[in-house]
């Protein structure tokens, strides 16, 4: 278990004020702000991508590889390898540690979970961009990571698509898995998530259970953002 | 790093592997090589002995450095006093006379300076200047430059000072530089070898010939293995004996452009 | 013009009449290249990456150095592996001067810096797409940047070639290391220099022709394979 995961008065240069936080397994966590609040910077310094310029960052594990190896993260724009669909997973896999033997079969199934065994072989640059996030989410998936980070994963998708990467998600939360996202689409946010963060200017304004959050927000910002006034940075 | 460079050395040295034959590196000429001497004496010499001889032909300071260096068994080049310096600072062993060639003086052959025929390659120089007969010079630093300086030395000219609009400086090669004579039906010193090869000759012919000061002497020496262990001693000895030997001597003198002997054997014993 | 049409007909009739000593020279001239861009690529491509992907002191100067490497003289090359493997040198034991071993040696070095600097330019701007995920998924630094480096074969093959280029094309280096041997360390370059210097300008141009076409024909054969892979990879 890497979970809780503690964030202690971490800092990231003026983007990021002192913060601290706990992350606990169960609920979907949504980190809600607009462009610019610091959303994006604040789940890569939790996943480790970024180095806090003060305090710290702490799960249960204590060594790093084997807390990120528990750990998964799919961007706005997936990275495929020009490789086919199927190597794309295979490669995380070997990276991952996984016995060879194992890697195929761990691979196809995670492909059929999302619906895109049919695609195994084609290229993945050549598959349309819904259908790569889905592969970024079955490479995930493959990895059966405890935390899965998701960054405005479907900021750059239609509707339909979308709604495919959103089923996919509860796929993964019925599984077990920590989902922490980043968006500043409310209705995503209200359709998928359990509880709030809700960042301003790189600040937790405040934490608040879903429901809760969007019929009675605490803040001023968030209220002024759920009536959609704020202004995008 | 260290690794790397070692690995491809030994990809360098195994490409290299052609070491296993006999062979001897001979430093010479660009202009003897390019007259296709070698290219018909070397493989007479590889028949009788089965050593293969390498050709390193540059210009004739760079050949006995690389004597100097211990890079060539045997150095063959045609400066006497360069050679007999190389010879006391003790990198040669000792030296022999091999062979000359010659150069011979071309003019047109209407003549303007009168000059056809005279036996003194000096007196013809000076004529020519009086005449203010139109002169091509190499003007490359050649060994066939330094020849016709020499020879404007001998007339009492000194041409720096003393040379004219009809004195044209052309900084070309032999080849290029008979072309320029042609085309402008002037006189010029050339080495008989690329002559006898020249092709687009016009109205030019050899006016003067035989003056030994046109005499290009070549000498071999092995390169000494006292100074220089690596040398393969007894091989190139084998390669100065067999040049100066009867049986060399008279392939050298065997070796013809369009019918004419080029080199001359002069070994003595 | 005249002398162009001329020069065009002898590298035909070179070319037709499968000259055994053309042959050679030809031949020579690819072992020789062939051998340097190979050492070269296997030296230079993980060393670019390495370069690309790592942060450490002095790291900027290295860049720049690589860089300006590209520019290196070929004839300075030549000069100071002679200086290297003569035998009043330091190498002079292994006996290499003159040999198609001291002028693999001379390319090798002449064209490290091209493959290396341009492979790192190439894995630099491709890091900066894949860095997120890669390190996410758990790639070290290294591993990493061959990653990526075996991603951008596309525009690694353009790198080789461009190396190769510039090895066949290049005749300082070759010339003072091999010392241009008739049938021994004669390439082609070399060989044209002689005929130039021989004022043989038909036979010069006619072997420059020759070893045009074949650097042409390698380059088709390269984008030909090029474009098959990348249909099949995206």
């Amino acid at each position: 278990m890497i979970l809780p995961l503690e964030l202690v008065r971490v800092a990231y240069r003026d983007i990021i004020k002192p913060l601290s936080i706990r992350i606990d397994a169960g609920p979907t966590t949504i980190i809600l702000g607009a462009n610019g609040a610091g959303k994006s910077v604040l789940m890569r310094l939790m996943h480790g991508l970024l180095t806090p310029t003060g305090g710290q960052v702490f799960w249960q594990e204590r060594d790093a590889r084997r807390a990120r190896r528990l750990q998964a993260m799919v961007f706005q724009r997936p990275v495929m390898l020009r490789r086919s669909a199927l190597s794309n997973l295979l490669y995380a896999l070997d990276l991952a540690g996984m016995p060879a033997v194992e890697r195929e079969s761990t691979a196809r199934r995670a492909l059929e979970e999302v619906g895109l065994q049919h695609l195994a072989d084609r290229p993945a640059r050549a598959l349309s961009g819904g259908e790569q996030q889905r592969l970024a989410l079955a490479r995930a998936w493959a990895l059966h990571p405890e935390v899965l980070f998701l960054d405005e994963p479907t900021a750059s998708l239609d509707p339909t698509a979308t709604r495919e990467i959103e089923a996919v998600i509860r796929a993964f939360d019925a599984a077990g898995t920590k989902i922490l996202m980043a968006t500043h689409n409310l209705a995503q946010a209200r359709r998928i998530g359990d509880e709030v963060i809700y960042l301003h200017q790189g600040r937790v304004m405040e934490r608040t259970p879903a429901d809760q959050f969007f019929s009675k927000p605490v803040s001023a910002e968030a209220a002024a953002f759920i009536k959609g006034e704020l202004p995008w940075a | 790093m260290g690794v790397i460079f070692r690995a491809v050395l030994l990809l360098a040295l195994s490409l290299s592997a052609q070491a296993q034959e006999r062979f001897i590196t001979v430093s010479s000429t660009t202009s003897t090589e390019q007259s296709g001497l070698f290219k018909y004496l070397l493989p007479i010499f590889e028949k009788k002995t089965g050593i293969k001889v390498h050709v390193v032909a540059v210009g004739t300071g760079q050949a006995l450095d690389i004597g100097r260096r211990g890079d060539a068994d045997v150095v063959f080049v045609h400066a006497k006093p360069l050679e007999e310096k190389f010879l006391a600072e003790g990198h040669g062993v000792k030296r022999f006379d091999v062979m000359y060639n010659d150069f011979v003086l071309i003019g047109p052959r209407p003549d303007p300076a009168q000059v056809i025929g005279m036996k003194d390659v000096a007196q013809a120089f000076r004529t020519i200047k009086a005449a203010q007969a139109p002169f091509v010079s190499r003007a490359d630093k050649s060994g066939t430059y330094f020849a016709e300086l020499e020879l404007w030395k001998a007339a009492g000219i000194d041409i720096a000072k003393d040379k004219g609009p009809w004195y044209r400086e052309t900084g070309q090669g032999m080849g290029p530089a008979l072309n320029t004579a042609a085309a402008m039906n002037a006189y010029i010193l050339a080495d008989r070898g690329t002559w006898l090869s020249f092709k687009n000759r016009g109205e030019l012919d050899i006016v003067v010939e035989g003056d030994t000061r046109l005499f290009n002497q070549y000498g071999v020496m092995l390169v000494n293995p006292a100074k220089h262990p690596n040398v393969k001693a007894d091989l190139g000895q084998a390669f100065v004996d067999w040049v100066i030997s009867a049986d060399g001597q008279h392939a050298i003198a065997g070796y013809q452009i369009n019918g004419q002997q080029l080199f001359f054997p002069n070994a003595t014993r | 013009m005249g002398s162009l049409g001329e020069a065009t007909r002898t590298a035909l009739a070179l070319i037709a009449g499968a000259d055994p000593t053309l042959a050679g020279i030809v031949a020579l001239s690819l072992e020789v290249s062939l051998s340097a861009v190979a050492c070269a690529t296997v030296l230079g491509l993980p060393l670019g990456a390495a370069v690309a992907v790592g942060r450490f002191p002095g790291r900027h100067a290295i860049v720049v150095l690589l860089n300006a490497l590209m520019g290196l003289p070929p004839v300075v090359v030549g000069l100071a592996i002679y200086l290297l493997l003569s035998r009043a040198g330091p190498l002079g034991e292994l006996g290499l001067l003159f040999t198609p071993g001291a002028m693999v040696l001379a390319q090798t070095v002449l064209i490290l810096p091209i493959i290396a600097a341009l492979s790192r330019q190439t894995v630099e701007d491709a890091w900066r797409e894949y860095e997120e995920q890669l390190r996410s998924l758990g790639a070290t630094g290294f591993s990493g940047s061959m990653t990526v480096l075996w991603d951008s074969r596309f525009s690694v093959v353009t790198i080789v070639l461009a190396g190769l280029g510039r090895a066949v094309a290049e005749v300082g280096a070759v010339i003072i290391v091999g010392g241009n041997i008739d049938g021994v360390t004669r390439v082609m370059t070399t060989a044209i220099a002689l005929e130039t210097s021989k004022g043989d300008l038909p036979l010069a141009l006619g072997l420059g022709i020759v070893l045009i076409s074949i650097v042409i024909a390698l380059n088709a054969a390269a984008y030909l394979v090029k474009e098959a892979a990348q249909r099949r990879y995206g």
